[in-house]
C-alpha cells in the first residue's frame, strides 16, 4: 500500500478502512506512536522533570514536619489536619476568592472591550496598544509603589479627586475593609494589557468572509457582534478564564508587593501564607500541604470549567 | 460636495443625515474619547516612572511635580556606575532569549500533538500537562533547588534555564489557537501527501502566526521578569539578571527613587520594543495562509 493511503487511514475521520495485512496495520501503528511521541517527548521531559518530580516531591514533604535545615519528621496527615483545623486556613481561602470574583470579571469584560475597539480602524491604535500593554510589562515592585501612592489616603490623587466631589475617600490599602478592593483596582489595571493581547490574536483569527457573509445576511453590527465573534472568539475566551483563575488563585506578587498581606492579615492570599510559612517561619511541612490543599481547589475549577465548555466553546 | 484633491463627488456629507450614520458617528466618538481616556490613565504610572527617574533626590516626602525643577540623567548614570549592567542585561538577554525559541518549540509540537494527533489517554496527559501550573513556584523552589544541586547545575545557566524549557501556558495558549485552524487544510494536505510533520510545518505553524507572536511576547516576559527562581540558583556576581540587579538596587538606595524608577524604565523599554516589533505579526494575521 502507498504511503498516501496509509495517512489517509490514520486520519482522523478514516475509521472505517480497508481490511489490511496485520503486519502493515502494526508497523503503521509503530510510526504512528513514533510521531505522537516525536511531537511530546520536547515538552513531556523537561515537565516531568522539573515540574512533577519537585510537585510529587512536595506532596512527600506535606506529610512530614521540615524546617528546611534539620531532618524530616514523618507527620502523616498531621499538617493538613492541623490546617484545616486553623480558622486562619479558611481566612486565606476567602480572601483568594474574593479577589477572584472582584477581579475577573473587571478583567476579562475590560479587556474584551479593549480588544473589540482595539481591532477597529481606530487612528493610532499600535500605539494605544502598546499604551495598554505598558502595565503588564511593569513589574509590580513599580505597579506597587505607584498605586500605593495614587490611593495613598491622605494625598493621593484618588482621593483627592473624590474630595472635590465631596466623598470623603476611604483609607483604601491602609483600610482592612478596602485593601483587597486596593490590590483588585491594581491588579485588573496591570492585567487588562494581557486579557486584550490574548484576544486581539483571537479576533484576528477570525476569517473576514464571515463578517462579509453575515452584512450579506442582513446582521448588524451588535448581531455580528453575538453570533461571529463572541462564538468564534470563544477558544481565546475560554484560555483567558481558565488562566485568569489558575492565576487567580495563585495570587503573590500584587499583595506582597502593596500590602504584604496586610493590614491585619486582611489580605493575606493563600500563596502569601505559603510563602511566609516557607521563607519567614521555616514550616515547609505546612507550606507544601497548604500548597497541595491549593492544587486540588484548583484542579477542581478547572476540570468543571473543562467539562462545561462543551456547551458553549466552539472550534474549527 | 467636490472633493478637492481627486475632483469626485463624494457623497460624504449626505449621509451624516440619515439617523443611523449620526449615530454611529456619535459613536464612534464616544468610543475615541473613552479609549484615549483610558490610555492616558494606563500611561500616567509610567509617565510617572519616567519623571521620578529625571528628578534628583526624589523620594516619598520630595514627589516629583509633573514637570521636574531641574531635570538630571544623574540616577541613570549613578546605575551604571554602580552596576556591571552592560554585563547583566546580556545576561537576561540571553537567558530571555533561550527561553523563548526553547518554548516556541515545546508548546508548538506539544500543541500540535494535543489538537492533531489522538492518541489514547490523550485528555488525561493534557490534564497532567495543565496541572503543572496549578502549583505555586514558591513550594517547588525547595524541591528543585535539591534536584538540580544533586545534578550539580546550581549557579549555571543551565540550571536557571531547564525549569522553563516548557511551560504548561504556551501549550495551552497554542492548543486553543490550533483548534481554531479549520480542519479542511489538514485534509486537502493529507490528499496532497503531506504528512504530520509537513502539515505542522507548512499548514499549522504559518496558520497560528498570531498566536505564535503573542507566546514570544510572554515567554520573553516571563524570563525578563523573572525574580525567584534565578535568585536562587544564580549566585556569581557575572551571572546575575536585572531584576535580581534592580532588586539589590532597591535595597541600596531604599529612599533613592529616582534611581529605582531609572532602573525601571530600563527594565521597561527592551520589552516594550519587543512588544511592538511582535504585534506586527499579531496583527498581520493570518491573512497570507490562504483562508483568508
Amino acid at each position: 500500500m502507498t504511503a498516501q493511503t496509509a495517512l489517509l487511514d490514520k486520519a482522523p475521520g478514516f475509521k472505517h478502512s480497508r481490511p489490511v495485512r496485520d503486519s502493515a496495520s502494526r508497523s503503521r501503528r509503530i510510526k504512528y506512536t513514533l510521531t505522537v511521541l516525536a511531537f511530546l517527548l520536547p515538552s513531556a521531559i523537561p515537565l516531568t522533570l522539573f515540574v512533577l518530580g519537585p510537585m510529587v516531591a512536595a506532596a512527600w514533604v506535606s506529610l512530614n514536619q521540615w524546617n528546611l535545615l534539620g531532618p524530616m519528621k514523618f507527620v502523616g496527615f498531621g499538617n493538613y489536619i492541623g490546617l484545616l483545623k486553623d480558622p486562619q486556613t479558611g481566612a486565606v481561602f476567602l480572601h483568594t476568592v474574593y479577589y477572584i470574583v472582584g477581579y475577573l470579571p473587571l478583567v476579562y469584560f475590560g479587556g474584551l472591550a479593549l480588544a473589540l475597539a482595539l481591532n477597529t480602524a481606530l487612528k493610532g491604535r499600535s500605539l494605544l496598544r502598546g499604551i495598554y500593554f505598558l502595565p503588564v510589562i511593569t513589574s509590580w515592585i513599580v505597579v506597587a509603589l505607584v498605586w500605593r501612592w495614587l490611593l495613598s489616603p491622605s494625598n493621593g490623587i484618588v482621593n483627592t479627586v473624590l474630595a472635590m466631589v465631596g466623598i470623603h475617600g476611604p483609607g483604601w490599602w491602609t483600610d482592612p475593609t478596602w485593601s483587597l478592593p486596593s490590590i483588585i483596582l491594581a491588579s485588573a489595571w496591570k492585567d487588562l494589557g494581557f486579557v486584550m493581547v490574548i484576544l486581539l490574536a483571537g479576533l484576528q483569527a477570525i476569517p473576514t468572509d464571515l463578517y462579509d457573509a453575515a452584512k450579506v445576511d442582513g446582521a448588524g453590527p451588535w448581531r455580528r457582534l453575538i453570533s461571529v465573534t463572541l462564538p468564534l472568539l470563544s477558544p481565546s475566551t475560554f484560555f483567558v478564564i481558565v488562566i485568569s483563575l489558575v492565576n487567580g488563585f495563585q495570587v503573590f506578587d500584587q499583595i506582597y508587593a502593596m500590602t504584604g498581606g496586610g493590614p491585619n492579615g486582611s489580605s493575606e492570599s493563600v500563596v502569601e501564607q505559603i510563602y511566609d510559612f516557607t521563607f519567614r517561619y521555616g514550616r515547609a511541612g505546612d507550606a507544601s500541604a497548604l500548597s497541595w490543599m491549593l492544587f486540588i481547589v484548583i484542579l477542581a475549577v478547572t476540570l468543571i470549567q473543562i467539562r462545561g465548555q462543551k456547551r458553549w466553546v466552539t472550534y474549527g | 460636495m467636490v472633493d478637492a484633491a481627486s475632483g469626485l463627488r463624494v457623497p460624504k456629507r449626505r449621509t451624516f443625515r440619515t439617523p443611523e450614520a449620526r449615530t454611529r458617528l456619535i459613536l464612534a466618538i464616544v468610543l475615541h474619547v473613552v479609549i484615549v481616556a483610558g490610555a492616558l490613565a494606563m500611561f500616567f504610572p509610567f509617565l510617572w516612572t519616567l519623571i521620578t527617574s529625571i528628578t534628583p533626590g526624589a523620594n516619598l516626602t520630595n514627589t516629583p511635580a509633573l514637570i521636574p525643577a531641574n531635570p538630571s540623567l544623574g540616577a541613570y548614570g549613578k546605575l551604571f556606575a554602580d552596576l556591571p549592567f552592560a554585563q547583566v542585561i546580556l545576561n537576561s538577554l540571553i537567558l530571555a532569549t533561550i527561553t523563548t525559541v526553547a518554548q516556541l518549540i515545546t508548546a508548538s509540537t506539544a500543541a500540535y500533538a494535543f489538537s492533531r494527533l489522538p492518541f489514547r489517554g490523550q485528555n488525561v496527559v493534557f490534564g497532567i500537562y495543565l496541572a503543572t501550573m496549578m502549583i505555586p513556584l514558591q513550594v517547588l523552589i525547595v524541591p528543585l533547588f535539591v534536584e538540580l544541586k544533586n545534578f550539580g547545575l546550581l549557579d549555571t545557566y543551565v540550571g536557571a534555564l531547564l525549569p522553563t524549557l516548557a511551560i504548561a501556558f504556551g501549550i495551552f495558549l497554542l492548543r486553543q489557537a490550533i483548534n481554531q485552524v479549520p480542519r479542511e487544510l489538514d485534509e486537502a494536505a493529507t490528499i496532497d501527501g503531506a504528512g504530520h510533520f509537513r502539515m505542522f510545518w507548512q499548514i499549522i505553524l504559518p496558520n497560528i502566526r498570531p498566536a505564535l507572536a503573542t507566546l514570544v511576547i510572554f515567554s520573553f516576559m516571563g524570563s525578563w521578569n523573572s525574580f525567584l527562581w534565578p535568585l536562587i540558583v544564580l549566585r556569581s556576581p557575572q551571572l546575575q539578571t536585572l531584576p535580581i540587579a534592580l532588586a539589590g538596587l532597591q535595597g541600596q538606595y531604599i529612599s533613592q527613587w529616582d534611581v529605582i524608577m531609572a532602573g525601571s524604565v530600563v527594565s521597561i523599554l527592551p520589552m516594550l520594543a519587543l512588544y511592538v516589533f511582535a504585534q506586527k505579526y499579531v496583527i498581520q494575521g493570518v491573512a497570507s495562509s490562504g483562508i483568508k
